[in-house]
């Protein structure tokens, strides 16, 4: 390739030495930043084995002299949260049976709904998608009180399934514009010769589109999953006692009244209640990424 | 009977959604709104009143501190962010190794909960655990460090909480939007010898204005929502000091029993959210026509 084709490269220019003085300069500003961000990171994991004498002694941030994995084990089965002493765990399969079905549930519904206002548009279901997704941007704060007099009517107050229904309505929005956007490319050609061969509306969804969905699945998957494991909100107004999701358990964990802060743990409590959606980070990066401009540019 | 179910198969499957997006989108706001206009307490009734509560809500000293809060804060927190975030992404831009090493480190907040992120900071600002203890640890004992526990400095500590949240969100969409900028005419420049930050100011930051301006306008939304980290990191308090209008309204729907004001507080937030994406929709709604016609 030869010279001018090489992309922009901002310190190209100069001497080998300058360049080498301005990179080193970009890794220490860089190394500076990851401070900031790799702190709060650092805290939880290494006090989450660490004696509770040294933290006593010389607070949260430092190197431990001491490792334990025995607070990962209270913190998971014995601990007291808002007055239950059988750890994080039984808040953590609450969001467990709360984000599983929700996900699976308004995934699928999207995929339909965005098959439909792509490759079957009919008169007005622009209109209905332009109304539809305003939900995406309505705060949850207009909809608690609505919410909470129709769980009532439903029975369902203070239940995991009230969640699940919650978060199903909620992510309607988002699942269907993910969808929607994806399948518009999609060729129309390729919908119309099935219809000429006879294919009806499932078939075409079932042996043409689902096969090339698993992209967009991925990605609506993920989005939804760590959005409703984080949701504080509707899990700290609908539901209490032990039927709370882990975000709204680990306040009453850490900010409850004790003698003495039991700090490692609860940072051991805290690092669970966090994993699940970092794990999905982790793994799945990519698609998280994918999700998160998409969904936030729209 | 089947054959109508086969011709409108489409509409059948769509119909569900459509209704429970109607009744989620404009029945409960529209019972919302209600509710702000009614005399409700501690039980929604439909007695209608007008605009007592929001007269009520706007006279509300704590109202005020949440309003204020919300427009230091977000300011704050945005411009901090798109700052720590295009510097980032400039930094990574510079061809450094192992981007995407770099790029998950700077990204992983965003998987991490706002009641996780909130706990851990309000340690980390706690002055018996977190960076001053660490200070008098090293033997530095006339270091001071507790905003968190200070009314007047208690919002910053939120800020600083929120920008590490969303700065690498920001460098995320910006560095995007920096490699998208047409090398030729970077190239053009660099041969006439323009300086780098000259080349930056002038050429790579006017082109990627458009992502910018989403940028900002996706952070405002973010920080007109602000509810959990706050929850979880001063609890609104000490006092009244760190409160935001998202607390506000569940502190009064669900702690006080005045629902009807509590609703009235909830349509302010709604209105807000309106006041910053209905011009934005309008703009960038023009923009693409314009570059639609010019193409």
């Amino acid at each position: 390739m030869p010279e001018d084709f090489i992309a922009f490269d901002p310190l190209a220019s100069g001497s080998a030495w300058q360049r080498r003085r301005s990179m080193t300069l970009v890794y220490l500003m860089l190394a500076a930043f990851s401070l900031y961000y790799l702190l709060p990171l650092g805290v939880i994991v290494l006090n989450s084995f660490r004696d509770l004498s040294e933290i006593a002694r010389g607070g949260l941030i430092g190197l431990p002299h001491s490792f334990s994995t025995e607070y990962w084990g209270k913190a998971w089965s014995s601990h007291c949260v808002n007055g239950l002493c059988k750890g994080i765990a039984p808040f953590f399969y609450n969001s467990l049976w709360m984000a599983i079905p929700a996900t699976i549930i308004s995934t699928a519904i999207g995929a339909v709904n965005g098959y439909v206002l792509s490759a079957w548009r009919f008169k007005g279901s622009d209109a209905l998608f332009g109304c539809m997704t305003l939900g995406v941007f309505l705060p949850g704060q207009m909809v608690l009180l609505p919410w909470a007099f129709t769980l009532g009517h439903l029975g369902l107050s203070n239940t995991v399934s009230g969640l699940v229904l919650i978060h199903c309505v909620q992510g309607l929005a988002f699942t269907t514009l993910f969808c929607r956007n994806y399948y518009l490319n999609i060729p129309d050609a390729l919908i119309k010769a099935a219809r000429i061969d006879g294919a009806g509306f499932w078939r075409i969804f079932r042996k043409i589109v689902l096969p090339l969905s698993p992209p967009i699945l991925i990605v609506t998957v993920i989005w939804q999953f760590t959005g409703i494991w984080n949701d504080f909100l509707f899990g700290v107004v609908f539901s209490s006692g032990d039927h709370q999701p882990v975000t709204a358990a680990l306040i009453g964990l850490t900010a409850g009244q004790t003698n003495v802060r039991q700090y490692n743990v609860e940072a051991a409590a805290v690092l669970i209640g966090a994993l699940p959606p970092l794990l999905v980070y982790l793994f799945g990066g990519r698609y998280f990424m994918r999700g998160l401009t998409q969904g936030a540019v729209k | 009977m089947k054959e109508f179910l086969s011709r409108f198969a489409p509409q059948i499957a769509l119909a569900p959604s459509v209704l429970a997006s109607f009744v989620y989108v404009f029945l409960f706001c529209g019972w919302t709104i209600w509710l702000s206009l009614s005399n409700s307490t501690l039980l929604p009734e439909f007695s209608f009143v007008g605009f007592e509560h929001y007269v009520a809500l706007w006279q509300n000293r704590r109202w005020t501190i949440a309003y204020t809060n919300l427009f230091l804060f977000g300011s704050l927190y945005v411009i901090g962010s798109l700052l720590i975030g295009l510097v980032l992404a400039i930094l990574i831009d510079q061809r450094v190794r192992a981007e995407a090493v770099w790029r998950s480190m700077l990204l992983y907040p965003l998987a991490i909960s706002f009641v996780v992120t909130g706990t851990v900071w309000r340690w980390i600002f706690n002055p018996t655990t977190g960076v001053e203890a660490f200070a008098h640890d090293l033997g530095w004992l006339g270091f001071h460090f507790d905003w968190i526990l200070d009314r007047t400095k208690a919002i910053y500590t939120i800020v600083i909480t929120g920008t590490w949240h969303a700065s690498g969100f920001a460098m995320v969409l910006l560095l995007a939007g920096l490699r998208s900028v047409d090398q030729d005419l970077i190239k053009a420049a660099q041969i006439d010898g323009a300086s780098m930050a000259r080349i930056y100011r002038k050429i790579v930051l006017p082109s990627i204005r458009p992502i910018i301006i989403a940028v900002i306008v996706i952070l405002l939304q973010f920080a007109i929502k602000t509810f959990d980290l706050v929850a979880a990191q001063t609890g609104g308090g000490p006092g009244l000091s760190t409160n935001v209008p998202a607390i506000y309204v569940y502190d009064l729907m669900f702690q006080r029993g005045q629902i009807a004001q509590g609703a009235a507080a909830a349509v302010m937030i709604l209105v807000a959210l309106a006041l910053v994406l209905a011009p934005y929709a309008v703009w960038s709604n023009r923009r693409t026509r314009r570059e639609a016609r010019s193409a």
